[in-house]
């Protein structure tokens, strides 16, 4: 079976051992030592990993698509937006009665619209089992209008990104607007419980961040498993050359599509576990320069190794909550630097610079998780 | 527009020379006139009023105000009139009355005030109504008439109609006119509908409507007549409008594109720096405004050349540091690119400020000029749309008619031959690649004009260029034209019934449409350069 595959490579087995050994060290620092203790991991700790983690299953949707089939998005935030969007419905949904203005069905930014119903697409969000279908699904079906219209006209290269941002920055300027029905400016927030768990409890916390590690390890084989099947060897060709691929009788468009779909529900999965680990959704999260950032993840981890996303993002988001928390101005000078450095310098990025031993070892990621929990 | 401002300041120059003399004479008549008023008939004094209304002399408004507020004092000791600014307390603050110069605070047992009485309040009232229509400047006249429609009480018409038989400036009379014309209408004439034909003035429309619902129906015909007449040219004015704004959008939108046109459309490198080099033309105006302090009409005539010189050179720093190392490998240049415009920004942040900047506006770009009553063009859009055209020419020229032009098309379609002809393709590389950041910064000098300038500037502009580069056709410099200007018209044209935001969506929704249907864009490339 397909999805057995990656099972028997080395590398993923690796890659799995140490998520999920990391995953168990921050669990058991976390609950076993009383909070004085130095190696005591805190709960903050914890959900800002969780947030890297959900951040590098991002990374690795993204990687599928340009690295194997080498799609520059740079409209990837879009989808994780709108799965943390269809989220955030639903915990806004969850809060009920209990908001300032205490209506039982309308979010507080709705009656302070002075609307008087809910609109037709919130419907159905009280219901998790729906609201967890439409993160997969609100993602997917804009991937599929966008890239059926888009590959079917073989639009590819630069176009491809530069209309995939126009697409984000589009879907920004909808969402900053109140008229849509989604908090506009100031987006979702003052989320309460999900699935009945308090969401300020520490339990809960420690929870999602265990969730978004399973959803990576998860998501990670199915990459794996897509890329090692004959449809990813065909992705890869049209990667390299999508002419040839066309003539040798493949319908590239198809692959395309699927694969970019599949990105895009990841994408969005991981904007699901995003939101209630930071609490919050707003247009912001659609913005281009973030859809962008994504992409220097995955450059600077190196491209086409799904792990290299995932250490880059990791490395990323740590060194910005660093560089945020000393010295904000730098920030910005350090990210523009690191774009310029990583593909004049290190076109492979840091998996690249690790080399093939190295990278039988897979010893990257350990390191990374552990820099960032300490 | 460039050589016409020193010329004005010299001008200017010029006539401050004579002023001391001029002005040594207006005192004299001013102290006369003034001193006509302080006489103990009321009679007499009524007449001196007049003498003043009649006179033209500009500082008689404020001469009557001061007098009709019981503010116009003369100074018991010096005889010097003043103008009390405040009188409350003990000492009040005062400007001499002829002079305007401030003649700090004054006891007010040493002033004595001219008084009036109510009939002489009246004639003040309705003389300070009328004072602006004898102003010496037409374009005070005729805004003081322009004030005075719908205003006209029965008391005025008899003075207005003085005013109107020696008045010369057609524009005057027929303001003048319609402003009778409106209080004969309230009085239920029918002729005057025909004098108010035509007038897109919001009063004269509003006493159109009035006189529309009257009791009389054949004035109340005449006059929805009338209004509809009305009406239709306000459509006419409308469509108009939209079409300047439009066009104005347009001509930003080409401006911002054009550079990359070059960059992205001939040489095929991804510049997502791009707004930002059009945030350091922009920044330039400024600084060229803190350079030469009060003289902002010549630095913007010189920040013409030093916004181009200084994106130019960024141009080339970021071409040699950068994007030579990428060649052939445009998704790469896009994203390090990308790192130059988060540095350029952050620069901009730290070096200067993370607030926006503001720019002045020289006089000879602010204000407007007025077609009609419902249709007025703002200068400073006229002047960019100006801008952009001649911009576009300029580089179409150099496309077309130059060596370097030449060069570039040899070495974009066939690098390897145009190099074995003796083509210096490195050189054609750099020197490109700064005329389009050149643009660039240009087109940050024009935007200073309409926007805010701040270290997002650019960033506001980099996907709508990309947008408009794309949607007119790679590699066409006519297509960015055509693209920037009707995107800058649909645009307008959406917004009124979309609003502001929705119609960019829509726009960009578009577009995007757009390239699916048709990849190349408006205008493809055909031939040789469509193989590269």
């Amino acid at each position: 079976m397909w999805l057995t595959r990656p099972f028997r490579e080395r590398s993923t087995l690796l890659f799995l051992g140490i998520l999920l050994a990391a995953l168990a060290m921050v669990t058991l620092l976390n609950l076993a030592l009383p909070a004085g203790h130095p190696l005591h991991v805190s709960t903050y700790t914890v959900t800002l990993l969780g947030k890297y983690l959900s951040y590098a299953l991002l990374a690795v949707a993204v990687d599928l698509v340009w690295g194997y089939l080498g799609i520059l998005s740079l409209g990837h935030g879009a989808f994780f937006a709108l799965g943390g969007y269809a989220m955030g419905m639903y915990l806004m949904r969850q809060i009920g009665d209990r908001g300032t203005y205490g209506d039982p069905i309308l979010p507080d930014f709705m009656v302070f619209l002075d609307w008087d119903s809910l609109p037709w697409y919130w419907q159905g969000f009280d219901m998790a089992w729906f609201a967890f279908l439409m993160v997969l699904l609100a993602p997917g079906l804009l991937a599929l209008v966008f890239g059926y219209l888009a590959f079917r006209s073989r639009v590819t290269g630069v176009y491809l990104s530069i209309i995939t941002q126009a697409l984000t920055f589009a879907l920004m300027l909808a969402f900053f607007r109140n008229e849509m029905g989604f908090g506009g400016n100031n987006g979702l927030t003052d989320f309460r419980e999900l699935l009945g768990f308090d969401l300020r409890s520490d339990a809960t916390r420690l929870g999602l961040f265990l969730a978004t590690g399973i959803a990576l390890a998860l998501g990670y084989v199915l990459c794996r498993a897509i890329v090692a099947s004959k449809l990813g060897r065909v992705s890869v060709a049209t990667r390299d050359a999508e002419a040839r691929t066309r003539f040798l009788g493949y319908r590239v468009e198809r692959f395309q599509l699927f694969v970019f779909v599949v990105s895009a529900m990841l994408a969005g999965v991981a904007g699901a576990l995003y939101v209630p680990q930071v609490g919050i959704i707003n247009p912001g999260e659609f913005s281009p320069i973030f859809s962008i950032e994504i992409v220097l993840w995955v450059a600077l981890g190196g491209r086409a190794t799904l792990y290299g996303a995932v250490i880059g993002a990791i490395l990323v988001n740590y060194a910005k909550t660093v560089f945020t928390g000393v010295m904000p101005d730098a920030w910005l000078f350090a990210l523009g630097g690191m774009f310029v450095l990583v593909t004049v310098l290190l076109p492979k990025g840091i998996a690249g610079l690790l080399g093939y031993r190295l990278k039988r070892k897979a010893a990257a990621p350990s390191t990374t998780t552990g820099e960032a929990s300490a | 527009m460039t050589i016409l401002s020193p010329l004005r300041q010299l001008l200017v120059l010029c006539l401050l020379a004579w002023l001391p003399l001029m002005a040594s004479a207006q005192q004299d008549e001013g102290q006369q006139r003034l001193a006509s008023l302080d006489v103990a008939s009321y009679d007499q004094m009524s007449d001196a009023i007049e003498g003043i209304i009649t006179s033209g002399d500009e500082r008689s408004r404020g001469w009557l105000e001061a007098l009709l507020d019981g503010k116009l004092q003369r100074h018991k000791e010096t005889g010097r009139f003043v103008v009390v600014l405040e009188n409350r307390g003990r000492n009040w603050p005062v400007v001499d009355a002829l002079t305007g110069e401030d003649g700090g605070e004054v006891s007010r047992r040493d002033l004595d005030r001219i008084g009036i009485n109510n009939a002489l309040r009246g004639q003040l009232q309705s003389a300070l109504a009328v004072l602006d229509l004898y102003a010496d400047a037409d374009r005070a006249r005729r805004q003081a008439a322009r004030d005075l429609l719908g205003r006209v009480d029965a008391m005025m018409v008899a003075p207005l109609q003085e005013v109107l038989d020696a008045e010369a400036d057609r524009e005057v009379r027929r303001l003048l006119e319609q402003g009778l014309a409106i209080h004969r209408l309230e009085q239920g004439n029918l002729e005057a509908v025909e004098t108010l034909q035509g007038s897109l003035n919001g009063q004269v429309r509003a006493a159109l409507n009035t006189a529309a619902r009257s009791d009389d129906p054949a004035l109340a015909d005449a006059a929805s007549a009338a209004l509809a007449d009305i009406e239709q040219t306000m459509k006419l004015n409308r469509g108009l409008e939209t079409l300047y704004f439009g066009l104005s959008l347009g001509s930003v939108l080409v401006l911002a594109a054009i550079g990359l046109a070059i960059t992205f459309g001939v040489m095929g490198v991804i510049n997502m720096a791009h707004g930002e080099l059009i945030m350091l033309g922009a920044y330039t105006t400024w600084a060229m405004q803190q350079l030469l302090p009060g003289q902002p009409g010549l630095a913007m005539v010189l920040s013409i050349p030093a916004g181009f010189m200084v994106a130019a050179l960024a141009g080339i720093a970021i071409e040699r540091g950068v994007i030579q190392f990428l060649k052939g490998r445009p998704l790469e240049t896009l994203l390090a690119t990308f790192g130059v415009s988060l540095i350029l920004q952050q620069l901009v942040r730290t070096a200067i400020s993370p607030l926006n900047r503001s720019v002045v506006t020289p006089d000879w770009m602010s204000g407007s000029i007025m077609i009609n009553e419902g249709l007025s063009l703002t200068l400073n859009r006229l002047y960019v749309l100006g801008f952009a055209l001649v911009v576009f020419a300029a580089l179409m020229l150099v496309m077309r008619r130059t060596r370097l032009g030449l060069e570039v098309r040899a070495v974009t379609q066939n690098r390897a031959m145009a190099r074995s002809m003796g083509i210096r393709a490195t050189r054609v590389d750099i020197m490109t690649f700064a005329l389009g950041s050149g643009v660039a910064g240009l087109a940050g000098v024009a935007l200073s004009q309409l926007t805010n300038v701040g270290p997002n500037l650019g960033q506001n502009y980099i996907i709508d260029s990309f947008m408009v580069v794309v949607f007119g056709g790679v590699g066409n410099l006519w297509g960015t034209l055509v693209a920037g200007l009707s995107l800058g018209v649909i645009n307008q044209i959406l917004e009124p019934w979309a609003g502001a935001v929705m119609a960019k969506i829509l726009v960009l929704v578009f577009i995007i449409l757009f390239i699916q249907k048709r990849p190349r864009g408006l205008f493809p490339q055909k031939g040789r350069a469509a193989e590269g």
